[in-house]
């Protein structure tokens, strides 16, 4: 597996809270159609990172991001750039599932409805079908797309907020620890659908758990105090880290 | 002290606590029905009035009508002759004085009550029929058991002889209570058999939707503003300060600004619903903000979030999501704040709708009652008929504020949070 195209380039990147900076000169390729994990400890700002992917620290009044990052050679970190269009590009799960509370229909269906996407109601059906089936959530849901998306268990929420993301048709999906809030079925569940999910998309996944990372990520990058440690293919990471801190965190020698 | 005493100590002070907050509870039971008891019984004879059967003879020479009469001569001619004549035979009466004393016992309106029954029912010319008249206040609380008959005579405002008629005419059946519609589609009136609250009801109603169509709109408007766009700094804090401070300031202040603002420089029509709706806006806008705000804080910020990075706006985040969760609870807060409003009466003193206003207004900025300030208002006359009417006119405006507020609890109990 030889994959050369670069999707999103980080080069520079410092972020500051305030005058608290949690960023330090991150630079971070990510390759086209794979699954990249971030890993580190607790506050190393692993989620500072993915956030400024599609500049949802915007909505924090304190935060100032500096550098540089390409989206297929284009620049975001742009005073001027539409950021609901690159919002459309770039989907992103969180770490608690946060279905909106509406039908699980209404869930996906608002995307698409707010990008346009659709022009009549059998194409929104369409949307939402496939949306439902990629994130194969499909069979448990199609007979209840009016219930409320908050009465799903934890497991299928999240599943259908990977299915919202996916409605807009992104080039990239997000995942700040998506599998963090659920139990191990669930877990393996998601892992399977990042599997099958890498096919289309970009894929960025934080994750404290180490065997997550190795079962699905190609690449890992490993963060430590705002600064990224080492990033290679997961493989090598694992097998033989070239970075003493890297080997103690994965080893669980501190974490 | 051993461990049995302890123990035994704290189940005493246990039972003493339980105790004392029953004892409150009971207590605060008993002001309640002490309260609705001493309005109910006064207040639940003004829904009923007492009528005298009056034979009235609509016979078109009389009237000095045509025989079949277009409806403008129904309203212009003059009714007059045959209301007195109609009444005089009610009872066999000699001389001036005692024809006097019998037509006395009517309301003075029964001119107008034989009026418009004939201009509601055309038909009823030249013939005979049997109209209940409204009888004088004094009769009204004789019927009705408040007129202390029993003092002599030189003291009673019913002399023995009118007393004697009432009397006759009761065991002749011809003295009636039956449901006084005249409580609700009458205005303020001198005489208390005549008076009603349909003018203060369409008062208190113009001016209750003028306050809301006014403070829920701003409200909204600035709780979302301060809530979700306003920078997080000094000036938002000054404003959120003050903001809480104006629903603390007495609702009389209120009043004298619209007295100073409104009235003053903008010389808006004193005493209307107008004026009193702008003012009690004022009034209310602190009182919804702060529940509409709460509402916002209480929508969890993932939910703002998902919006946001599926790439809505800010704006359609908020109108799309945010907003729509705050209902509720800001409806609630609205409606809580509405319902203070409509029982204000302090600020709508001062802006002049304590005029004694006759007529039933048909637009805002005609002068006009409210409820609260009808109360308040009859509440200083010395007539028996106005002390029940009083009564009664706050029962309608509890029964109002109690509709309110079990919407209010209706509304967040059925929208109580769901995510
Ligand atoms: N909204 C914020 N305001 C101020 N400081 C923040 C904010 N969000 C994060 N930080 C700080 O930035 C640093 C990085 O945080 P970040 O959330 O990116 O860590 P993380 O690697 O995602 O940690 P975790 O694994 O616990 O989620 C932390 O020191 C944190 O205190
Ligand atoms: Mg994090």
């Amino acid at each position: 597996m030889k994959n050369n195209k670069i999707k999103i380039k980080s080069s520079n990147l410092n972020v500051h809270y305030g005058e608290k900076q949690a960023l330090f000169d991150v630079d971070l390729d990510i390759y086209d159609k794979e699954v990249t994990a971030l890993i580190g400890p607790s506050g190393c700002g692993k989620s500072t990172f993915i956030r400024c992917i599609n500049r949802m620290n915007d909505v924090i009044d304190i935060c100032k991001v500096e550098g540089s990052i390409t989206i297929d050679d284009e620049e975001i970190i742009d005073k001027n750039l539409d950021v609901v269009g690159l919002r459309e590009k770039i989907g992103m799960v969180f770490q608690k599932p946060n279905p909106f509370p509406k039908s699980i229909y209404d869930n996906i269906s608002y995307g698409p409805t707010i990008h346009g996407l659709a022009e009549n109601k059998t194409d929104m059906d369409e949307i939402v079908e496939n949306s439902l089936k990629k994130a194969a959530l499909w069979n448990e849901v199609k007979d209840r797309l009016n219930e409320a998306g908050t009465g799903l268990s934890g497991g299928q929420q999240q599943r259908l907020c990977i299915a919202r993301a996916i409605s807009v048709n992104p080039q990239v999906i997000l995942m700040d620890e998506p599998c963090s809030a659920l139990d191990p079925i669930a877990t393996a569940k998601i892992e399977e659908l990042i599997d099958e999910l890498k096919k289309s998309y970009t894929i960025v996944i934080v994750t404290h758990s180490m065997s997550q990372a190795v079962r699905v990520s190609q690449r890992t990058g490993f963060f430590h105090l705002g600064k990224i440690i080492e990033v290679d293919t997961t493989e090598k990471i694992f097998k033989n880290p070239g970075n003493k801190m890297t080997q103690d965190y994965i080893t669980g020698r501190f974490g | 002290m051993n461990k049995e005493q302890r123990l035994k100590k704290r189940h005493n002070a246990e039972k003493r606590f339980k105790l004392y907050g029953l004892t409150s509870i009971l207590l605060a039971i008993f002001f309640v029905i002490f309260l609705l008891n001493a309005i109910f019984s006064k207040g639940s004879g003004a829904f009923l009035k007492t009528t005298i059967d009056v034979e009235v003879n609509f016979d078109a020479d009389t009237l000095e009508l045509s025989e079949s009469p277009p409806l403008e001569d129904l309203e212009n001619t003059d009714y007059y002759e045959l209301a007195i004549d109609s009444i005089l035979k009610v009872k066999k009466v000699n001389g001036l004085t005692e024809e006097k004393l019998l037509i006395n016992l009517f309301s003075p309106d029964y001119e107008y009550e034989i009026r418009n029954f004939l201009l509601d029912n055309p038909k009823a010319l030249n013939q005979t029929t049997v109209l209940k008249l409204t009888a004088s206040d004094d009769f009204d609380q004789l019927h009705k058991g408040n007129y202390p008959r029993e003092l002599p005579e030189e003291r009673r405002r019913i002399n023995n002889f009118q007393l004697n008629l009432y009397d006759e005419l009761v065991n002749e059946g011809k003295v009636n209570k039956i449901f006084n519609s005249y409580l609700f589609t009458k205005g303020d009136s001198r005489n208390p058999e005549l008076a009603g609250i349909g003018g203060a009801l369409v008062g208190s109603f113009f001016t209750i939707v003028i306050t809301l169509l006014l403070s829920f709109p701003i409200a909204i408007a600035a709780s979302v503003y301060l809530e979700e766009f306003a920078p997080k700094n000094k000036i938002t804090d000054f404003i959120e300060i003050n903001i809480n401070n104006l629903a603390a300031v007495p609702s009389i202040v209120f009043g004298l600004l619209g007295l100073g603002i409104l009235l003053g420089t903008f010389h808006l029509p004193r005493s209307t619903p107008l004026v009193a709706g702008i003012t009690l806006a004022l009034m209310t806008l602190p009182r919804i903000i702060i529940p509409c705000r709460a509402s916002l804080k209480a929508v969890p910020p993932s939910i703002r979030e998902g919006a946001l990075a599926i790439g809505a706006s800010k704006v359609q985040s908020v109108t799309h999501h945010v907003l729509p969760l705050a209902i509720p609870g800001t409806l609630s807060g609205t409606i809580i704040g509405l319902a203070q409003a409509l029982g204000e009466t302090a600020p709508l003193i001062l802006i002049g709708m304590v005029a004694f206003v006759v007529d039933i207004p048909s637009i805002p900025t005609d002068p006009s009652a409210s409820l609260p300030v009808q109360v308040y208002l009859w509440s200083e006359q010395a007539e028996r008929g106005f002390v029940e009417k009083t009564s009664a006119t706050i029962m309608v405006l509890l029964s109002f504020l109690i509709t309110l507020n079990f919407i209010a609890v209706y509304l967040r109990q059925k929208f109580e949070r769901k995510w």
